[in-house]
């Protein structure tokens, strides 16, 4: 411990069960007043799980929290709140269509006379958001935002109520480079002006520069608590999963140079795209790159069907795709879409149903369904992604990356000859990522073309033979080889590279 | 990956829920069903009676019915609150043939008039995206309003043609016509539902529609299909009651809906979609017909019936809610 510093909040003994599993298991972490202090571990490591019990979204089982030096209990994120604590939570919590300050000061606006008192609550946005350096309009329906803005709106809403322990989980899983560097810079600010910063985080790369103390878990333990100086990426993976793992990224597998282009894109135009003109051949890895609303997920989307194309073409070796997702299916093309709560998983369904939903027609006849087919079907995808060997829980009951999984087996049990994977790895905890990745590129060697698309500069690098970036809805740079490089992506993203 | 295997157990409280759900799902209505059934069996001794449980099954013949294709609407995440009007036009309609043309003919006409209005219920609930709440509530006044009209506001009667009742009155095998075709129906409902492509993409339009979509399931077809059979389910039960007591007015069918959501929810199958299961709903119903029946038996006054019937709607719903609320 630094001494000399106050102890802001003392987690002593802290344990917590849901059903028979036990999320967390005697943890003790002291974190100092005006720090930054990163949780690390894998999903279902009980990271979130410490975070949502400091914010009081739910109720420990046993140990105490001390908050300044005096216990505290918290039956509710409000009570946490009127503590000075707020929870930043990892998939925003907004009202949709109220506007950006309203969402602010939801539940606690400035009033008079019993009135919202408009006038006051602008110019308390105001002062906020320059602040915090955010470019946000007080009037903009949040639902039209993109999720980086949203999130800005969440911290702002916890800087309006004077939070002075502020719990970030997974606050850049969703932003891209150059949003993440803001809110690092948010982050930093916030504990210059004292006020202290509990991290959730499964970028150690982010946790290393922002945090002064990061404690480890592993499966509901603390694995240790330190200095950020005294870690480094390597000593953070071994810790959280218990053992070394020397690289992250496996070998890059070059295709052969007479590779047949396996998916030809020319002219598409398309809801967020204006024009886009790529190819990727069997057994490449291609990237796309760009920053938030470049357009990329909507490229994806367009060539998979998901969207209507409004003019060009999108050619499956010799066949023009008709652009329906049942057809695109079909004709050897799957997508894993960017969002897998909102636009791939079936929650309460079981996980057989979630991975076989694509491929139906080849596990029935006369459209009655082969269960056993289905059943050796599901379990031999499943096995091929290395994920979960119970096919009859429901899907929500599974870790992140395992979920994550069941959308890689969906796609692969169509036998696609292109896959579109939209941010694969999102809230995916170390090790499942891993897999992920060979996934990838043992798809690619075996002929598979593959159209990635990331917010993270690392996978695009670590894994693509070939990138384009995409910026206001354009192809704007393609970039292979030598010329491969973060600036050489980061330069175009922006504009401030001449393009390719 | 043993670390990401052993990450998976431990996922926040949703397994909790989850577990509380499944165990609710597979036990759920059978528990109050037998209980029920057993606290009958004691209290009156005329309960177990093979005519008592012949004529439950022939009462709930129709009730049955429309549940059954009700549950493929309510799992594909729409609700069908037009089914008791349509219930109403439908018999109407099939008497006034039946009289007029023949028998044949009535039960047709019956069962087009369901088909009609329930595709006309699916198209603009997809097509023009009205929520479904809304559109077949307005729907049922559209329907009810026609019924009156047909009916002149009277009640239609066929006494001079009991060749009709034979459609749903003959007995075979010591049970109606029509129970036979309730328990048809809820066969070929449950093959439907567990054995088919048809019921899979059912699950997947209701349990998330943009998945299914992106999964290359034709989701407004599946809706229009389950709102055309749900239609049709309310004209055949139309029909079957029309034909049993050769007379039949507009507003026969008021309490239908209400009954028929009961039954299905009361099974288990969830008011938000992607969940539930035809033999609970088959439980559920008869779960309603015994508290009804026992009250009938013990001479109970029928105003507790109603209150006992809402009630256990209101806790059926709630329970639904909380084993949810990590969704």
């Amino acid at each position: 411990m630094v001494g000399g510093e106050r102890v802001h909040l003392d987690v002593q003994g802290l344990g917590k069960s849901f059903g028979a599993t036990r999320a967390l298991d005697e943890v003790s972490v002291q974190i100092r007043a005006g720090s930054v202090h990163a949780l690390v571990g894998e999903n279902g490591a009980g990271k979130s799980t410490l975070g949502k019990i400091v914010a009081g979204v739910f109720p420990q089982d046993q140990g105490e929290l001390i908050l300044w030096g005096a216990p505290a209990m918290f039956r509710s994120p409000r009570e946490a709140l009127e503590r000075g604590i707020a929870l930043v939570a990892q998939e925003v919590a907004l009202v949709p269509r109220s506007t950006v300050a309203e969402n602010i000061f939801l539940g606690a606006e400035p009033r008079r006379a019993g009135f919202i008192d408009r006038r006051a609550m602008r110019e308390q946005f105001e002062r906020l958001a320059a602040d915090a350096g955010f470019d946000l309009e007080a009037d903009a329906r949040v639902g039209r935002l993109p999720l980086a803005k949203q999130q800005q709106v969440e911290i702002l809403r916890a800087l309006a109520r004077a939070a002075e322990l502020i719990v970030l989980d997974e606050p850049t899983a969703s932003l891209s480079a150059v949003e993440v560097e803001r809110l690092h810079q948010v982050v930093r600010d916030l504990a210059a002006a004292g006020r202290t910063v509990l991290l959730v985080s499964h970028f150690l790369q982010e946790v290393l520069e922002l945090a002064d103390t990061i404690t480890i878990l592993r499966d509901g333990r603390v694995v240790r608590t330190g200095p950020a100086t005294e870690e480094t990426e390597a000593s953070l993976i071994a810790g959280m999963l218990g053992r070394s793992v020397s690289r992250t990224y496996p070998p890059k597998r070059i295709p052969a140079a007479d590779a047949p282009v396996a998916l030809h894109v020319e002219g598409l135009q398309a809801p967020g795209v204006r024009e886009a003109s790529i190819d990727v051949r069997a057994g490449e890895i291609v990237a796309l790159a760009g920053l938030i609303g470049a357009g990329r997920s909507e490229l994806g989307r367009a060539i998979y069907g998901a969207t209507r194309p409004t003019a060009g073409d999108v050619r499956l070796g010799e066949r023009a795709l008709s652009g329906t997702p049942g057809a695109s299916i079909r004709d050897g093309v799957a997508l894993i879409p960017e969002s897998r709560k909102d636009d791939g998983l079936m929650p309460w369904r079981p996980v057989r149903e979630n991975v076989s939903l694509a491929s139906l027609t080849a596990m029935s006849r006369l459209g009655f369904l082969r269960s056993r087919e289905e059943r050796r079907r599901v379990g031999r995808a499943l096995e091929r992604v290395s994920g979960t060997s119970l096919l009859d829980v429901p899907a929500v009951t599974l870790s992140g990356g395992n979920q994550q999984k069941l959308m890689f087996a969906r796609a692969i049990l169509t036998t696609p000859r292109v896959l579109i994977a939209d941010e694969p790895t999102r809230g995916v905890d170390v090790g499942a990522k891993r897999d992920l990745y060979e996934l990838l590129v043992d798809l690619a060697a075996d002929g598979m073309a593959v159209l990635l698309i990331s917010n993270e500069m690392e996978e695009i690098l670590g894994l693509a033979h070939r990138v384009y970036v995409m910026r206001g809805g354009v192809v704007a740079a393609e970039l292979a080889d030598d010329r491969l490089t973060e600036e050489a992506i980061l330069g175009a993203a922006f504009g401030t590279a001449p393009a390719a | 990956m043993s670390g990401s295997n052993a990450a998976a157990a431990g996922r926040t409280g949703a397994s909790f829920a989850a577990y509380a759900r499944t165990a609710i799902g597979r036990g759920g209505i059978a528990i109050p069903f037998l209980i029920a059934f057993i606290a009958l069996s004691i209290a009156s001794p005329s309960f177990l009676r093979f005519q008592n449980l012949a004529n439950i099954l022939d009462q709930q013949a129709g009730i049955i019915i429309v549940a059954c294709a009700g549950t493929l609407v309510l799992i594909a995440g729409g609700i069908d609150l037009s089914i008791g009007a349509i219930y109403g036009l439908a018999a109407a309609t099939s008497l006034n043939v039946a009289s007029s043309v023949s028998t044949p003919a009535g039960v047709v006409a019956g069962l087009a008039v369901g088909l009609a209005v329930g595709l006309a219920n699916g198209v603009i609930t997809t097509r023009f995206r009205v929520n479904p709440l809304i559109a077949t509530l307005a729907m049922s006044f559209v329907v009810s309003g026609i019924a009156a009209i047909v009916t002149q506001g009277n009640l239609v009667v066929a006494f001079d043609h009991p060749d009709f009742q034979l459609f749903a009155a003959t007995n075979i095998a010591g049970i109606t016509s029509a129970a036979w075709m309730m328990i048809g129906t809820a066969i070929a409902a449950t093959i439907l539902l567990s054995r088919t492509t048809f019921g899979r993409y059912v699950y997947a339009t209701g349990g998330n529609a943009e998945a299914a979509r992106l999964g290359g399931v034709r989701v407004n077809g599946i809706r229009v299909a389950t709102f055309a059979l749900s239609g049709m389910a309310a004209g055949l039960a139309g029909v079957i009651d029309a034909s049993r007591v050769l007379s039949a007015q507009a507003s026969s069918g008021q309490f239908l809906t209400f009954t028929v959501l009961t039954g299905i929810i009361v099974g288990g199958t969830s008011i938000l979609g992607g969940e539930g299961s035809m033999q609970r709903t088959v439980l559920g119903c008869l779960f309603v017909a015994l508290v009804a029946n026992g009250f009938n038996l013990l001479g109970l006054d029928p105003f507790y019936q109603q209150i006992t019937l809402g009630v256990i709607l209101l806790l059926a719903v709630a329970l639904d809610a909380w084993t949810r609320r990590f969704d």
